[in-house]
This record gives structure tokens, sequence and C-alpha cells, in this order.
């Protein structure tokens, strides 16, 4: 992957996906570039998890095709392209029988990393999302809604990728801890300079964490502006959104 | 008590055919185990393979006991000792929870976890030892706990074949017309029945718990 260091990180080159006859995704043209944070808006349904699944090529585009660092996804081999890309789900997607440890290290565990630098990695993972490092040896059920989704991130950045896919990774969480935990995932997105694609129905958390926003509906993208000028934005779509987000704050 | 009487006048005897009793049903139970769930994760893997797979097993539990020892009679080297047929068609009878248990318990491992591990970069194998099969294990053990109970059942009636066992007393209880031959069968054979439940039941909470640790 050394090869494109120019391209862009992720193109969507007309990407379409289709599944019984209903395109999920339709015409994506898109790229994110390295370092930037493209968030994803829209509702159930528009398309952006299929979307997001394009990339790490647990979906494969039905015409046109995706590129990470140049190379379409057809072309790389799954596993690799998939240990290059972290993933972080609603309520974390941990693996329920394994420790916060097993579940952190796991990507670094079958890249055959040594078991002490497997640990080292786990406790630096651990300090960097803001958990005890005597969370360790619980069980996912063994902890908070805040506590999961930190793990999940940690898990996803563990094995260190160059891009970080988030799947409304916030959205289970009551709405301090989620606050709590956008402002640290902003502060730590600051410092990685990861290229994080970040999916969400919540357009508070795009305007907060987007470095430009990319806005979809029913599998088509709308629009996709830097997050200053989104806001401005004329389409109609957008002014929906505004709408509804206003109208939600207290008069 | 007239069968404590019988059961310790007899003591060797109860001894060894409940010994064989446990042979039968265990070499059974294993091989089930060796033949069912690779069969059942095949079936996870290949689907269109599912209702066949299935269906086969379902249809030999179909088939009454008796008549089957009796259709496998014929077969070369099964044939010629009863133990080997037992075990054959003991077999065959604990495929269908075996098969069926681990193509379920593998189907309901949570898919978002599935997906997870996927797209962590997971390869299938890894993903099957690391995370589904670990996850199916408690239904697993379920299945493996209704085959054995099953089987220590069926198996009394392997002594019709000269297969031995328990079922030795029963049949000699029944042509005796004495009810203390037959519980001295019986009795023993239940109690083996019910520690192999609660045995594999406790085993079955414990992975259950595993799973879900709270």
């Amino acid at each position: 992957m050394t090869s494109h260091i120019d391209a862009p990180a992720i193109v969507f080159d007309h990407a379409s996906f289709r599944l019984n006859g209903r395109a999920l995704v339709h015409d994506l043209a898109l790229s994110v570039n390295r370092g930037e944070t493209l968030v994803v808006l829209g509702r159930s349904g528009s398309g952006k998890t299929t979307s997001l699944k394009l990339i790490n090529r647990l979906l494969v585009p039905t015409a046109g095709e995706v590129r990470v660092n140049g190379r379409p996804t057809t072309s790389w081999d799954p596993i690799r392209l998939r240990r290059s890309i972290g993933y972080v789900i609603q309520d974390g997607g941990l693996f329920p029988h394994f420790t916060v440890e097993r579940n952190i290290g796991l990507v670094p565990q079958i890249e055959s990393w040594p078991a002490d630098r497997v640990k080292a990695r786990v406790q630096e993972m651990l300090a960097l999302v803001g958990l005890s490092p005597d969370l360790i040896d619980r069980y996912p059920q063994q902890l908070s809604g805040g506590q999961r989704q930190r793990v999940g991130v940690a898990r996803a950045l563990a094995a260190d990728p160059p891009i970080l896919l988030l799947d409304e990774p916030f959205g289970a969480l009551d709405p301090i801890t989620r606050s709590e935990i956008q402002k640290e995932f902003r502060d730590l997105q600051q410092r990685m300079k990861k290229t994080v694609i970040f999916v969400t129905h919540d357009l508070r958390e795009a305007l907060l964490l987007a470095d430009r926003v990319a806005l979809m509906e029913e599998g088509r993208l709308i629009v996709n502006l830097p997050v200053a000028e989104f806001s401005h934005s004329r389409a109609p779509l957008v002014r929906a959104y505004m709408e509804a987000f206003s109208a939600g704050e207290p008069r | 008590m007239n069968l404590w009487h019988f059961l310790i006048t007899n003591r060797q005897q109860v001894f060894d055919l409940t010994l064989e009793h446990i042979t039968l049903v265990g070499l059974s139970i294993l091989f089930a185990v060796l033949i069912g769930i690779p069969l059942g994760i095949l079936i996870t893997r290949v689907p269109q393979l599912s209702k066949a797979v299935l269906g086969g097993a379902n249809i030999i539990q179909t088939i009454p006991s008796l008549a089957l020892f009796g259709f496998l009679l014929p077969a070369p080297w099964i044939g010629e000792r009863g133990g080997r047929l037992a075990v054959l068609a003991l077999t065959l009878y604990a495929l269908l929870p075996l098969i069926r248990n681990t193509y379920a318990g593998i189907r309901n491992v949570d898919p978002a976890v599935v997906e997870a591990g996927r797209a962590m970069g997971l390869t299938d194998r890894q993903l099957l030892f690391q995370v589904e099969l670990p996850l199916a294990s408690g239904v697993i053990v379920a299945g493996v706990r209704i085959a054995t109970v099953v089987s220590v059942g069926l198996a009394t009636i392997a002594a019709a074949i000269g297969a031995g066992g328990l079922g030795e007393f029963i049949f000699r209880g029944l042509a005796m017309v004495n009810n203390q031959v037959i519980l001295a069968g019986a009795v023993p054979a239940a109690a083996l029945a019910l520690s192999a439940d609660v045995g594999l039941g406790a085993l079955e909470r414990r992975l259950g718990t595993l799973r879900t640790r709270s």
C-alpha cells in the first residue's frame, strides 16, 4: 500500500450496491483524503452503513468500484485489507466470551505480535481511550455502555490501522456519556490523524466531529461539503436537517 | 428389599453389564460427536446441504430401533458382533441432536459479533474456532446431553441382538416374567441416564454463563 501514497485514502468511483433489485447505494462518487474525518450523515436506510461495508469489503460493489490506497477492494486480499482498517459498531460489537484484554489484543495477536508486545499495546490503548487498567479481566457484560464503546474504539485502534470506520458508534449511549465520548474522540482524532469515516444520523455529532460532511438519502449522495459550509448549504435536505436540529434546541 | 437383594447378590454381573452399557453409549456418542459436529459446521458453511443433511438425520430417527438393528444385521463386519452393530445404530440415532444443535448454535450467534470479527480480518477458520464454536458450545453440549440420555435408554434394546448391556436383565426378566430382574436392568439404566443428564447439564450451564457472564 506504499505504492499509491499520493492517491486519496478511499475513493468511491461510481460505486453501486444492489440487493434483490433494490439499489441500496446508487452511483456513489466520493473520495476521502488521508487524515481527514468524513462524516456520512443520513437516516436509516439511506445507504450509509452499506457504503461503509463497501470499504472493508464486507460487501463488494455491484457496479463501479471502491479503491483503498489506490487499489480496488476487489484486488485486495480481504483479510489484509480488513486488518488495515479499524471498525467500530454500535455497542462495540465486542466478543462476549473474551475479556477486555483479549478483545483489544485480538488483531495484534492474530497478526502474531509477541505476547509481551500485545500486553503493552492493550495497556497503551486503555490509557488512550481513558479506561482504567483494572478493567482488563472484565467481560463486556460487566462494563457500562460507555466503557464498552471505549473498548470498541481501543480494539479498532490496537493494530494501528491507518483507516478507521465507525458505524453509529455512540448511538446507544445516554446523552451525557455520548457527549463526553464524542469530545474525547474528537481530541483523539486530532492527535492521531487517521483517515476516519464516521456514519451517523445525528447532525450535532456530524458537526462536532467532521472535517467534511456527506449527506445521503435513499442510496444517493445529496451533498458533500466541508463542515463550515455544510450548515449554510441551500440544499433542501440540509435545510430540513438544520430545522429538525434547531427544533430540538431549547427555546 | 428384594431388588436390593438381587442387585447385591449379582453385583459382579450388574457391574459388568453397567460397564458394557457405558461403553456402548460412550463409543456411540464419541463417534456421533466426531461426525455430527463437523457435519453441523459444514451445513452452516454450505447452507444448500442443510435440508438434505438434517432431513437424512431426521429420517434415521424415525426408524424404530429394533427395525434398525435388524436392517444392519446383514452388514459385513458390523453385523458379525452385536456390540459393533449396537454402536453403529446408536451413533446413527445420536447424529440428529448433534448436527441440529451445532447448526442452530452457530446460526444463533449474534450476527453483529460475527460481522465485527469478519470486519477485523479474522479468517473463516479463526472466526469458527475463536468466535462461533465457543459461543455455540452451550447449545452443542445440550445436543450431546440429549443424545446421551436417549442413547442410554435405546442401548437397553441392543441386548436383543446380543450386544449386552443392562438390557440383558430387562429381556431376561421379561422372559422369566420376573419384575425384579427387569428392574435390576431398568433402575441402573435410569440412574445412568440421570447422571449423564445432570453432569452434562452442569457443563452446559457453565458454558452458557461463559457466554453471557454478568
